[in-house]
Protein backbone atom coordinates (compact mmCIF):
# COMPACT_ATOMS: atom_id res chain seq x y z
CA UNK A 1 0.00 0.00 0.00
CA UNK A 2 1.32 3.59 -1.18
CA UNK A 3 1.86 6.36 2.10
CA UNK A 4 -1.05 7.70 3.53
CA UNK A 5 -0.80 11.38 3.13
CA UNK A 6 -0.25 12.52 6.46
CA UNK A 7 -3.63 14.30 7.24
CA UNK A 8 -5.23 11.15 6.24
CA UNK A 9 -2.94 8.96 8.17
CA UNK A 10 -3.93 11.31 11.48
CA UNK A 11 -7.33 11.22 10.59
CA UNK A 12 -7.24 7.25 9.95
CA UNK A 13 -5.17 6.83 13.48
CA UNK A 14 -8.90 9.04 15.03
CA UNK A 15 -11.06 6.63 13.74
CA UNK A 16 -11.68 3.26 15.73
CA UNK A 17 -11.27 0.12 13.83
CA UNK A 18 -14.93 -1.67 12.30
CA UNK A 19 -16.56 1.70 13.13
CA UNK A 20 -19.19 3.56 10.61
CA UNK A 21 -18.36 6.62 8.76
CA UNK A 22 -19.89 9.46 6.30
CA UNK A 23 -16.69 11.09 4.17
CA UNK A 24 -18.84 14.35 3.23
CA UNK A 25 -17.00 15.65 -0.13
CA UNK A 26 -14.68 11.83 -0.11
CA UNK A 27 -13.14 12.85 -3.61
CA UNK A 28 -11.70 10.05 -5.21
CA UNK A 29 -12.40 7.85 -2.41
CA UNK A 30 -8.27 7.50 -0.95
CA UNK A 31 -9.35 7.59 2.42
CA UNK A 32 -12.81 5.55 2.64
CA UNK A 33 -10.49 2.54 0.52
CA UNK A 34 -7.75 3.30 3.24
CA UNK A 35 -10.37 2.83 5.76
CA UNK A 36 -12.42 -0.07 5.04
CA UNK A 37 -9.09 -1.91 3.51
CA UNK A 38 -6.74 -1.35 6.76
CA UNK A 39 -9.06 -0.61 9.59
CA UNK A 40 -12.33 -2.27 8.55
CA UNK A 41 -14.16 0.93 8.66
CA UNK A 42 -17.36 0.93 5.96
CA UNK A 43 -19.75 3.45 5.53
CA UNK A 44 -20.46 5.77 2.83
CA UNK A 45 -18.98 8.94 0.46
CA UNK A 46 -20.71 11.75 -0.79
CA UNK A 47 -19.45 13.61 -3.78
CA UNK A 48 -20.95 15.57 -6.42
CA UNK A 49 -17.59 15.43 -8.78
CA UNK A 50 -18.28 12.97 -11.47
CA UNK A 51 -14.70 12.29 -12.47
CA UNK A 52 -14.46 11.44 -8.72
CA UNK A 53 -17.30 9.22 -8.10
CA UNK A 54 -16.40 7.82 -11.01
CA UNK A 55 -12.79 6.48 -9.55
CA UNK A 56 -14.58 5.43 -6.44
CA UNK A 57 -16.65 2.79 -7.91
CA UNK A 58 -14.01 1.42 -9.45
CA UNK A 59 -12.23 1.25 -6.09
CA UNK A 60 -15.30 -0.79 -5.18
CA UNK A 61 -16.53 2.26 -2.76
CA UNK A 62 -20.47 3.15 -1.53
CA UNK A 63 -20.45 6.09 -3.04
CA UNK A 64 -23.54 8.63 -3.38
CA UNK A 65 -23.59 11.35 -5.94
CA UNK A 66 -25.30 14.42 -3.72
CA UNK A 67 -24.75 18.34 -3.09
CA UNK A 68 -23.39 19.04 0.15
CA UNK A 69 -24.97 21.98 0.01
CA UNK A 70 -28.40 19.97 -0.18
CA UNK A 71 -27.78 19.08 3.43
CA UNK A 72 -27.81 15.65 5.07
CA UNK A 73 -31.55 16.07 6.22
CA UNK A 74 -31.88 12.18 4.04
CA UNK A 75 -29.84 11.26 7.01
CA UNK A 76 -31.18 10.08 10.16
CA UNK A 77 -29.63 11.03 13.86
CA UNK A 78 -26.54 8.99 15.01
CA UNK A 79 -26.40 7.47 11.97
CA UNK A 80 -22.62 6.80 11.71
CA UNK A 81 -19.65 6.98 14.28
CA UNK A 82 -17.77 9.64 12.43
CA UNK A 83 -19.14 12.28 9.80
CA UNK A 84 -16.03 13.36 8.01
CA UNK A 85 -15.13 16.51 5.63
CA UNK A 86 -12.08 16.87 4.35
CA UNK A 87 -10.89 20.38 2.86
CA UNK A 88 -14.16 21.12 1.71
CA UNK A 89 -15.66 22.67 4.72
CA UNK A 90 -14.02 26.15 2.94
CA UNK A 91 -16.52 25.47 -0.06
CA UNK A 92 -19.74 25.03 1.46
CA UNK A 93 -22.89 27.92 1.52
CA UNK A 94 -23.60 26.98 5.29
CA UNK A 95 -20.46 25.47 6.93
CA UNK A 96 -22.18 26.66 10.31
CA UNK A 97 -25.19 24.54 9.78
CA UNK A 98 -23.14 21.95 8.00
CA UNK A 99 -21.12 21.04 11.19
CA UNK A 100 -24.52 20.76 13.33
CA UNK A 101 -25.67 18.89 10.62
CA UNK A 102 -22.39 16.54 11.31
CA UNK A 103 -23.34 16.11 14.92
CA UNK A 104 -26.48 15.08 14.51
CA UNK A 105 -26.16 12.39 11.89
CA UNK A 106 -22.85 11.30 13.27
CA UNK A 107 -21.47 11.00 17.19
CA UNK A 108 -18.61 13.05 16.00
CA UNK A 109 -17.12 14.87 13.41
CA UNK A 110 -13.89 15.51 11.76
CA UNK A 111 -13.41 18.39 9.69
CA UNK A 112 -10.11 19.60 7.81
CA UNK A 113 -9.88 22.97 6.68
CA UNK A 114 -7.02 25.36 4.82
CA UNK A 115 -5.64 27.84 7.47
CA UNK A 116 -6.89 31.70 6.61
CA UNK A 117 -4.50 32.59 9.81
CA UNK A 118 -1.25 31.52 8.37
CA UNK A 119 1.60 33.71 8.37
CA UNK A 120 2.05 33.33 4.50
CA UNK A 121 -1.67 34.52 4.04
CA UNK A 122 -1.55 37.30 6.68
CA UNK A 123 1.53 38.57 4.63
CA UNK A 124 -0.45 38.56 1.55
CA UNK A 125 -2.92 40.74 2.88
CA UNK A 126 -0.68 42.88 5.58
CA UNK A 127 2.34 43.45 3.05
CA UNK A 128 1.25 42.66 -0.65
CA UNK A 129 -2.42 43.97 -0.31
CA UNK A 130 -3.72 40.74 -2.38
CA UNK A 131 -5.77 37.93 -1.58
CA UNK A 132 -3.61 35.18 -0.51
CA UNK A 133 -2.63 32.60 -3.04
CA UNK A 134 -0.29 29.71 -2.05
CA UNK A 135 0.34 26.09 -1.39
CA UNK A 136 -2.91 25.24 0.78
CA UNK A 137 -5.22 27.85 -0.93
CA UNK A 138 -3.34 27.98 -5.16
CA UNK A 139 -6.71 29.87 -6.36
CA UNK A 140 -7.19 33.65 -7.72
CA UNK A 141 -10.10 35.46 -5.77
CA UNK A 142 -12.08 34.71 -8.90
CA UNK A 143 -12.06 31.26 -9.54
CA UNK A 144 -11.86 29.85 -6.04
CA UNK A 145 -14.04 27.43 -4.85
CA UNK A 146 -13.23 28.42 -1.22
CA UNK A 147 -16.07 30.53 -0.26
CA UNK A 148 -16.13 30.48 3.39
CA UNK A 149 -12.18 30.54 4.50
CA UNK A 150 -11.68 30.88 8.20
CA UNK A 151 -8.55 30.48 10.36
CA UNK A 152 -8.24 27.90 13.64
CA UNK A 153 -9.30 30.59 15.99
CA UNK A 154 -12.48 31.49 13.77
CA UNK A 155 -13.28 27.73 14.09
CA UNK A 156 -12.95 27.51 17.67
CA UNK A 157 -14.98 30.71 17.76
CA UNK A 158 -17.91 28.42 16.02
CA UNK A 159 -17.42 25.65 18.73
CA UNK A 160 -17.88 27.34 21.50
CA UNK A 161 -20.84 29.63 19.81
CA UNK A 162 -22.34 26.33 18.92
CA UNK A 163 -21.51 24.44 22.14
CA UNK A 164 -19.09 21.81 20.79
CA UNK A 165 -16.19 20.10 22.46
CA UNK A 166 -13.26 20.23 20.35
CA UNK A 167 -11.75 16.70 21.16
CA UNK A 168 -8.43 16.43 19.19
CA UNK A 169 -6.76 19.24 16.89
CA UNK A 170 -3.67 18.78 14.65
CA UNK A 171 -1.84 21.18 12.05
CA UNK A 172 0.20 20.25 9.05
CA UNK A 173 1.65 22.18 6.42
CA UNK A 174 0.60 21.93 2.84
CA UNK A 175 3.02 18.75 2.39
CA UNK A 176 1.54 17.17 5.26
CA UNK A 177 4.27 17.61 7.10
CA UNK A 178 4.63 19.56 11.41
CA UNK A 179 6.95 20.96 13.38
CA UNK A 180 7.38 22.29 16.43
CA UNK A 181 6.80 25.72 16.07
CA UNK A 182 3.32 24.45 14.48
CA UNK A 183 2.62 23.41 17.47
CA UNK A 184 3.71 25.94 19.79
CA UNK A 185 2.04 28.61 17.50
CA UNK A 186 -0.73 26.58 15.08
CA UNK A 187 -2.89 29.20 14.05
CA UNK A 188 0.22 31.40 12.92
CA UNK A 189 2.31 28.22 11.19
CA UNK A 190 -0.42 25.69 10.77
CA UNK A 191 -1.45 25.56 6.91
CA UNK A 192 -3.86 22.47 7.11
CA UNK A 193 -6.07 22.18 10.24
CA UNK A 194 -7.61 19.10 11.68
CA UNK A 195 -10.47 18.77 14.53
CA UNK A 196 -12.53 15.94 15.76
CA UNK A 197 -15.40 17.09 17.77
CA UNK A 198 -18.80 15.97 19.58
CA UNK A 199 -21.44 17.88 21.25
CA UNK A 200 -20.81 18.81 24.68
CA UNK B 1 -28.75 -3.89 -39.85
CA UNK B 2 -25.69 -3.00 -41.61
CA UNK B 3 -23.93 -5.43 -43.39
CA UNK B 4 -21.82 -6.44 -40.63
CA UNK B 5 -22.56 -7.31 -36.94
CA UNK B 6 -20.67 -4.00 -35.17
CA UNK B 7 -17.07 -6.15 -32.69
CA UNK B 8 -18.89 -4.58 -29.89
CA UNK B 9 -22.44 -6.81 -30.42
CA UNK B 10 -22.97 -10.34 -28.94
CA UNK B 11 -24.09 -10.77 -32.95
CA UNK B 12 -26.71 -13.51 -33.83
CA UNK B 13 -28.81 -14.72 -30.95
CA UNK B 14 -32.44 -16.73 -30.69
CA UNK B 15 -35.03 -17.40 -28.16
CA UNK B 16 -35.08 -20.21 -26.53
CA UNK B 17 -39.03 -21.21 -24.62
CA UNK B 18 -39.13 -22.98 -20.79
CA UNK B 19 -42.01 -25.32 -20.31
CA UNK B 20 -43.78 -24.93 -16.77
CA UNK B 21 -45.71 -27.62 -15.61
CA UNK B 22 -46.04 -27.21 -11.70
CA UNK B 23 -48.99 -24.65 -11.22
CA UNK B 24 -47.71 -20.80 -10.30
CA UNK B 25 -50.02 -19.14 -7.49
CA UNK B 26 -50.35 -15.89 -8.42
CA UNK B 27 -50.34 -12.41 -5.90
CA UNK B 28 -54.44 -12.28 -7.49
CA UNK B 29 -55.09 -15.78 -5.80
CA UNK B 30 -55.05 -17.23 -8.98
CA UNK B 31 -53.30 -19.81 -10.39
CA UNK B 32 -51.72 -20.58 -13.77
CA UNK B 33 -51.47 -24.09 -13.96
CA UNK B 34 -48.82 -24.38 -16.56
CA UNK B 35 -46.98 -21.45 -18.67
CA UNK B 36 -43.97 -20.42 -20.54
CA UNK B 37 -41.34 -18.45 -20.55
CA UNK B 38 -39.27 -17.23 -23.50
CA UNK B 39 -36.05 -16.12 -23.18
CA UNK B 40 -32.70 -15.22 -24.93
CA UNK B 41 -29.23 -15.88 -23.32
CA UNK B 42 -25.79 -14.10 -24.12
CA UNK B 43 -22.28 -15.42 -22.90
CA UNK B 44 -21.07 -18.62 -21.51
CA UNK B 45 -22.39 -19.63 -18.36
CA UNK B 46 -19.34 -20.76 -16.13
CA UNK B 47 -18.51 -24.14 -14.59
CA UNK B 48 -19.57 -23.07 -11.41
CA UNK B 49 -22.97 -21.34 -12.24
CA UNK B 50 -21.79 -17.95 -11.02
CA UNK B 51 -21.66 -15.30 -13.32
CA UNK B 52 -25.33 -14.95 -14.67
CA UNK B 53 -26.82 -11.69 -14.82
CA UNK B 54 -30.49 -11.60 -15.01
CA UNK B 55 -31.59 -8.83 -17.21
CA UNK B 56 -35.46 -7.32 -15.86
CA UNK B 57 -37.94 -5.32 -18.92
CA UNK B 58 -39.96 -2.40 -18.79
CA UNK B 59 -43.43 -2.27 -19.90
CA UNK B 60 -43.16 -2.85 -23.57
CA UNK B 61 -39.54 -4.24 -23.72
CA UNK B 62 -39.26 -7.91 -24.17
CA UNK B 63 -36.36 -10.83 -23.74
CA UNK B 64 -34.70 -9.60 -26.97
CA UNK B 65 -32.32 -7.68 -25.10
CA UNK B 66 -29.42 -7.92 -27.34
CA UNK B 67 -27.97 -9.09 -30.97
CA UNK B 68 -30.08 -9.38 -34.16
CA UNK B 69 -32.42 -12.04 -35.06
CA UNK B 70 -31.12 -12.25 -38.12
CA UNK B 71 -28.70 -9.96 -40.92
CA UNK B 72 -32.63 -8.79 -42.22
CA UNK B 73 -32.83 -7.12 -38.36
CA UNK B 74 -33.05 -3.36 -39.08
CA UNK B 75 -32.51 -3.24 -35.06
CA UNK B 76 -30.70 -5.06 -32.56
CA UNK B 77 -32.33 -5.64 -28.82
CA UNK B 78 -33.63 -3.19 -26.28
CA UNK B 79 -30.52 -2.69 -24.47
CA UNK B 80 -27.79 -3.26 -27.06
CA UNK B 81 -25.94 -0.32 -25.68
CA UNK B 82 -25.13 -1.81 -22.29
CA UNK B 83 -25.09 -5.47 -23.27
CA UNK B 84 -22.76 -6.63 -24.96
CA UNK B 85 -18.66 -7.57 -25.32
CA UNK B 86 -16.76 -4.51 -23.65
CA UNK B 87 -20.36 -2.77 -22.47
CA UNK B 88 -21.24 -2.56 -18.77
CA UNK B 89 -22.81 -5.66 -18.88
CA UNK B 90 -20.02 -7.56 -20.35
CA UNK B 91 -20.75 -10.30 -22.26
CA UNK B 92 -17.25 -11.72 -22.21
CA UNK B 93 -17.73 -12.35 -18.36
CA UNK B 94 -21.28 -12.37 -17.46
CA UNK B 95 -23.85 -15.26 -18.88
CA UNK B 96 -26.99 -12.72 -19.32
CA UNK B 97 -30.37 -13.93 -18.79
CA UNK B 98 -34.02 -11.96 -20.11
CA UNK B 99 -36.55 -13.43 -20.05
CA UNK B 100 -40.11 -11.92 -21.42
CA UNK B 101 -42.67 -11.59 -18.74
CA UNK B 102 -45.77 -13.46 -17.98
CA UNK B 103 -48.62 -11.76 -19.48
CA UNK B 104 -46.71 -10.35 -22.15
CA UNK B 105 -47.11 -10.65 -25.58
CA UNK B 106 -43.97 -11.66 -27.08
CA UNK B 107 -43.87 -15.51 -26.65
CA UNK B 108 -44.55 -16.07 -22.75
CA UNK B 109 -47.92 -16.96 -21.64
CA UNK B 110 -49.99 -14.05 -21.47
CA UNK B 111 -53.52 -12.92 -23.61
CA UNK B 112 -52.31 -14.24 -26.71
CA UNK B 113 -51.28 -17.64 -25.48
CA UNK B 114 -54.09 -20.91 -25.51
CA UNK B 115 -55.61 -21.39 -22.39
CA UNK B 116 -54.48 -24.86 -21.87
CA UNK B 117 -58.12 -25.12 -20.10
CA UNK B 118 -60.36 -23.94 -23.20
CA UNK B 119 -58.41 -24.35 -26.27
CA UNK B 120 -58.63 -20.48 -27.22
CA UNK B 121 -56.64 -17.50 -26.71
CA UNK B 122 -56.67 -16.24 -23.03
CA UNK B 123 -57.74 -12.76 -23.87
CA UNK B 124 -58.87 -10.58 -21.35
CA UNK B 125 -58.91 -14.01 -19.22
CA UNK B 126 -55.83 -14.14 -18.44
CA UNK B 127 -54.90 -13.19 -14.74
CA UNK B 128 -53.44 -9.97 -13.15
CA UNK B 129 -49.75 -10.46 -12.86
CA UNK B 130 -47.48 -8.89 -10.36
CA UNK B 131 -44.03 -7.59 -10.07
CA UNK B 132 -44.01 -10.73 -7.27
CA UNK B 133 -45.36 -12.83 -9.88
CA UNK B 134 -42.63 -11.94 -12.24
CA UNK B 135 -39.86 -12.36 -9.80
CA UNK B 136 -41.35 -15.69 -8.97
CA UNK B 137 -41.40 -17.11 -12.49
CA UNK B 138 -38.18 -15.48 -12.87
CA UNK B 139 -37.06 -17.77 -10.18
CA UNK B 140 -38.61 -20.75 -11.40
CA UNK B 141 -36.36 -20.20 -14.88
CA UNK B 142 -33.18 -19.43 -12.50
CA UNK B 143 -34.04 -23.34 -11.39
CA UNK B 144 -34.46 -24.77 -14.99
CA UNK B 145 -31.17 -23.40 -15.70
CA UNK B 146 -29.38 -24.72 -12.71
CA UNK B 147 -28.57 -20.94 -11.44
CA UNK B 148 -29.28 -21.00 -7.38
CA UNK B 149 -27.68 -17.37 -7.50
CA UNK B 150 -27.27 -14.33 -10.01
CA UNK B 151 -24.54 -12.44 -9.99
CA UNK B 152 -26.43 -9.32 -10.71
CA UNK B 153 -30.02 -8.53 -11.43
CA UNK B 154 -30.17 -5.35 -13.43
CA UNK B 155 -33.04 -3.50 -15.03
CA UNK B 156 -34.34 -0.04 -15.64
CA UNK B 157 -37.77 1.58 -15.44
CA UNK B 158 -40.29 -1.30 -14.22
CA UNK B 159 -37.23 -3.44 -15.09
CA UNK B 160 -35.62 -1.68 -12.15
CA UNK B 161 -38.68 -2.27 -9.85
CA UNK B 162 -38.09 -5.84 -10.60
CA UNK B 163 -34.33 -6.14 -9.58
CA UNK B 164 -35.50 -4.70 -6.22
CA UNK B 165 -38.75 -6.54 -5.91
CA UNK B 166 -35.99 -9.26 -6.31
CA UNK B 167 -33.41 -8.30 -3.61
CA UNK B 168 -36.62 -8.32 -1.28
CA UNK B 169 -37.84 -11.88 -2.23
CA UNK B 170 -34.76 -14.19 -2.79
CA UNK B 171 -32.10 -11.86 -0.64
CA UNK B 172 -30.25 -15.30 -1.25
CA UNK B 173 -30.44 -15.91 -4.64
CA UNK B 174 -28.40 -12.69 -6.37
CA UNK B 175 -25.36 -10.48 -5.07
CA UNK B 176 -25.80 -7.33 -6.32
CA UNK B 177 -29.08 -5.27 -7.55
CA UNK B 178 -28.65 -2.63 -10.35
CA UNK B 179 -31.97 -0.34 -10.03
CA UNK B 180 -32.13 2.45 -12.86
CA UNK B 181 -34.80 5.06 -13.48
CA UNK B 182 -37.28 3.07 -11.24
CA UNK B 183 -39.42 4.18 -8.15
CA UNK B 184 -40.36 2.18 -5.02
CA UNK B 185 -43.55 2.65 -6.13
CA UNK B 186 -45.70 4.34 -8.59
CA UNK B 187 -46.90 8.20 -7.68
CA UNK B 188 -50.65 8.97 -8.05
CA UNK B 189 -49.84 11.33 -11.00
CA UNK B 190 -48.09 7.98 -12.69
CA UNK B 191 -51.61 5.65 -11.56
CA UNK B 192 -52.99 8.53 -13.44
CA UNK B 193 -51.47 8.61 -16.57
CA UNK B 194 -51.53 4.88 -16.37
CA UNK B 195 -55.23 4.80 -16.34
CA UNK B 196 -56.06 7.35 -19.39
CA UNK B 197 -54.18 4.46 -21.20
CA UNK B 198 -56.37 2.31 -20.69
CA UNK B 199 -59.24 3.98 -20.62
CA UNK B 200 -58.06 4.93 -24.21
CA UNK B 201 -57.67 1.65 -24.80
CA UNK B 202 -61.42 0.03 -22.76
CA UNK B 203 -63.43 2.58 -24.49
CA UNK B 204 -62.20 2.19 -28.33
CA UNK B 205 -65.20 0.23 -30.08
CA UNK B 206 -63.13 -2.51 -31.50
CA UNK B 207 -62.15 -3.24 -27.66
CA UNK B 208 -64.62 -5.94 -27.24
CA UNK B 209 -64.04 -6.34 -23.81
CA UNK B 210 -60.96 -7.85 -24.55
CA UNK B 211 -61.97 -10.13 -26.69
CA UNK B 212 -61.37 -8.44 -30.31
CA UNK B 213 -59.67 -11.27 -31.78
CA UNK B 214 -62.54 -13.14 -31.47
CA UNK B 215 -64.33 -9.94 -33.26
CA UNK B 216 -60.79 -10.26 -35.33
CA UNK B 217 -60.10 -6.80 -34.89
CA UNK B 218 -57.73 -4.40 -32.48
CA UNK B 219 -58.44 -1.54 -30.75
CA UNK B 220 -56.01 -0.05 -32.57
CA UNK B 221 -56.91 3.75 -32.09
CA UNK B 222 -56.77 2.97 -28.37
CA UNK B 223 -53.44 1.49 -27.84
CA UNK B 224 -52.26 3.88 -30.49
CA UNK B 225 -53.51 6.60 -27.78
CA UNK B 226 -52.10 5.07 -25.20
CA UNK B 227 -48.76 4.87 -26.83
CA UNK B 228 -48.84 8.27 -27.63
CA UNK B 229 -49.55 9.82 -24.20
CA UNK B 230 -46.68 6.95 -22.74
CA UNK B 231 -44.61 8.78 -25.20
CA UNK B 232 -44.74 12.10 -23.56
CA UNK B 233 -43.72 10.87 -20.08
CA UNK B 234 -40.93 9.08 -21.93
CA UNK B 235 -39.48 12.42 -23.02
CA UNK B 236 -38.56 15.75 -21.01
CA UNK B 237 -39.82 19.34 -21.89
CA UNK B 238 -36.44 20.34 -22.86
CA UNK B 239 -35.67 16.84 -25.19
CA UNK B 240 -39.33 17.25 -27.14
CA UNK B 241 -38.52 21.25 -27.41
CA UNK B 242 -34.84 20.25 -29.32
CA UNK B 243 -35.95 17.59 -30.85
CA UNK B 244 -39.40 18.86 -32.80
CA UNK B 245 -39.52 22.41 -31.17
CA UNK B 246 -42.80 23.92 -32.73
CA UNK B 247 -41.31 23.13 -36.52
CA UNK B 248 -43.64 22.31 -38.74
CA UNK B 249 -43.61 19.46 -41.45
CA UNK B 250 -45.15 21.87 -44.18
CA UNK B 251 -43.23 24.62 -43.05
CA UNK B 252 -46.45 26.57 -42.74
CA UNK B 253 -49.79 26.48 -40.84
CA UNK B 254 -52.43 24.82 -42.75
CA UNK B 255 -55.84 25.76 -40.15
CA UNK B 256 -56.84 22.14 -39.82
CA UNK B 257 -56.53 18.95 -38.04
CA UNK B 258 -53.45 16.70 -40.12
CA UNK B 259 -50.41 16.44 -38.66
CA UNK B 260 -48.99 19.64 -38.99
CA UNK B 261 -46.42 19.69 -35.92
CA UNK B 262 -43.71 17.54 -36.08
CA UNK B 263 -43.69 16.50 -32.50
CA UNK B 264 -47.67 15.24 -33.80
CA UNK B 265 -46.50 13.11 -36.62
CA UNK B 266 -43.44 11.66 -34.42
CA UNK B 267 -46.02 10.26 -31.52
CA UNK B 268 -48.46 9.08 -34.58
CA UNK B 269 -45.74 7.46 -35.84
CA UNK B 270 -45.06 6.31 -32.88
CA UNK B 271 -48.29 4.89 -31.39
CA UNK B 272 -49.20 3.27 -34.96
CA UNK B 273 -45.55 1.49 -34.85
CA UNK B 274 -47.06 0.16 -31.52
CA UNK B 275 -50.30 -1.43 -32.62
CA UNK B 276 -48.16 -3.31 -35.20
CA UNK B 277 -45.97 -4.81 -32.78
CA UNK B 278 -48.46 -5.03 -29.02
CA UNK B 279 -51.03 -6.36 -28.03
CA UNK B 280 -53.72 -4.07 -25.75
CA UNK B 281 -54.44 -6.87 -23.52
CA UNK B 282 -51.03 -7.13 -22.46
CA UNK B 283 -50.46 -3.58 -22.11
CA UNK B 284 -53.17 -3.43 -19.68
CA UNK B 285 -51.46 -5.95 -17.17
CA UNK B 286 -48.30 -4.08 -17.40
CA UNK B 287 -50.09 -0.80 -16.62
CA UNK B 288 -52.04 -2.74 -13.64
CA UNK B 289 -48.29 -4.41 -12.74
CA UNK B 290 -46.75 -1.11 -12.33
CA UNK B 291 -49.60 0.73 -10.19
CA UNK B 292 -49.78 -2.32 -8.05
CA UNK B 293 -45.76 -2.90 -7.63
CA UNK B 294 -45.02 -1.67 -3.39
CA UNK B 295 -42.92 -3.42 -1.98
CA UNK B 296 -43.17 -1.64 1.57
CA UNK B 297 -46.94 -2.64 1.48
CA UNK B 298 -46.28 -5.87 3.15
CA UNK B 299 -43.79 -4.05 5.99
CA UNK B 300 -46.29 -1.65 7.16
CA UNK B 301 -45.75 0.72 4.18
CA UNK B 302 -42.61 1.14 5.08
CA UNK B 303 -39.37 0.82 2.59
CA UNK B 304 -36.82 0.89 5.79
CA UNK B 305 -38.38 -2.33 7.04
CA UNK B 306 -39.17 -3.83 3.35
CA UNK B 307 -35.14 -3.40 2.76
CA UNK B 308 -34.26 -4.46 6.06
CA UNK B 309 -33.46 -8.55 5.20
CA UNK B 310 -31.81 -7.26 1.57
CA UNK B 311 -28.54 -9.13 1.23
CA UNK B 312 -27.25 -7.74 -2.04
CA UNK B 313 -24.79 -4.39 -3.01
CA UNK B 314 -26.78 -2.40 -4.94
CA UNK B 315 -26.32 0.42 -7.80
CA UNK B 316 -29.12 2.76 -8.17
CA UNK B 317 -29.41 5.11 -10.71
CA UNK B 318 -31.78 7.97 -12.12
CA UNK B 319 -31.20 10.53 -14.51
CA UNK B 320 -31.75 14.15 -14.09
CA UNK B 321 -35.02 15.40 -16.10
CA UNK B 322 -36.89 11.74 -15.43
CA UNK B 323 -40.03 12.84 -14.44
CA UNK B 324 -41.97 10.12 -14.88
CA UNK B 325 -39.71 8.53 -11.98
CA UNK B 326 -37.55 11.20 -11.09
CA UNK B 327 -34.40 11.41 -8.99
CA UNK B 328 -36.29 11.64 -6.34
CA UNK B 329 -38.19 8.80 -6.40
CA UNK B 330 -34.91 6.91 -6.14
CA UNK B 331 -33.46 8.86 -3.60
CA UNK B 332 -36.62 7.00 -1.53
CA UNK B 333 -34.69 3.55 -2.42
CA UNK B 334 -31.48 5.56 -1.47
CA UNK B 335 -32.19 6.44 1.88
CA UNK B 336 -34.08 2.95 2.55
CA UNK B 337 -31.13 1.57 1.97
CA UNK B 338 -28.60 3.35 3.66
CA UNK B 339 -31.04 3.61 6.90
CA UNK B 340 -30.40 -0.15 6.94
CA UNK B 341 -26.21 0.35 6.50
CA UNK B 342 -26.33 -1.57 3.05
CA UNK B 343 -23.95 -1.64 0.37
CA UNK B 344 -24.52 0.67 -2.07
CA UNK B 345 -24.03 3.53 -4.49
CA UNK B 346 -26.28 5.71 -6.07
CA UNK B 347 -25.71 7.55 -9.62
CA UNK B 348 -27.48 10.95 -10.99
CA UNK B 349 -26.77 11.15 -14.40
CA UNK B 350 -26.97 14.68 -16.22
CA UNK B 351 -29.04 13.72 -19.38
CA UNK B 352 -31.79 15.80 -20.91
CA UNK B 353 -33.47 12.85 -22.59
CA UNK B 354 -36.01 12.38 -19.66
CA UNK B 355 -37.50 8.79 -18.75
CA UNK B 356 -35.20 7.18 -22.29
CA UNK B 357 -32.62 8.31 -21.15
CA UNK B 358 -32.02 4.95 -19.68
CA UNK B 359 -31.98 3.54 -22.81
CA UNK B 360 -29.45 5.51 -24.25
CA UNK B 361 -25.59 5.28 -24.40
CA UNK B 362 -24.79 8.15 -22.11
CA UNK B 363 -20.89 8.47 -21.70
CA UNK B 364 -21.19 9.33 -17.80
CA UNK B 365 -23.89 6.45 -17.47
CA UNK B 366 -21.74 3.57 -19.44
CA UNK B 367 -18.71 4.56 -17.56
CA UNK B 368 -19.84 4.20 -13.91
CA UNK B 369 -22.02 1.08 -15.06
CA UNK B 370 -19.07 -0.75 -16.05
CA UNK B 371 -17.50 0.44 -13.16
CA UNK B 372 -19.67 -0.96 -11.05
CA UNK B 373 -20.04 -4.36 -12.79
CA UNK B 374 -16.31 -4.58 -12.90
CA UNK B 375 -16.70 -5.18 -9.26
CA UNK B 376 -19.42 -7.38 -9.00
CA UNK B 377 -17.79 -11.06 -8.64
Amino acid sequence: MTELRRDLAIISDWIKPNSRILDLGCGNGTLLKHLRDAHGVNGYGLEIDTNKILECLKKDLNVIQTDLDAGLSDFDEESFDYVVMTQTLQAIYHPDKLIEEMLRVGREGIVTFPNFGHWRARLHIALGGHMPVYGAIPYEWYNTPNIHLCTLSDFEQLCRDKNIKILQREVVTAEHKTSTTMRVLPNLFGELALYRFSRK
Amino acid sequence: MPDTIPADSIGIVSPSVQKFESPLALDCGRELKEYELIYETYGQLNADKSNAVLICHALSSNHHAAGYHSMEDKKPGWWENCIGPGKPIDTNRFFVVCSNNLGGCSGSSGPMSINPETGKPYGPDFPIVTVKDWVRSQARLADALGIDQFAAVVGGSLGGMQALQWAIDFPDRLRHSVIIAAAPRLSAQNIAFNEVARQAIMTDPEFYEGRYHEHNTVPKRGLMIARMLGHITYLSDDAMRGKFGRELREGKINYGFDVEFQIESYLRYQGQSFVDRFDANTYLLMTKALDYFDPAIDYDNDLTKALAHIKTKSLVISFTTDWRFAPERSKEIVKALHDNDKDFSYIEVEADQGHDAFLMKIPYYMDTFSAYMANVK
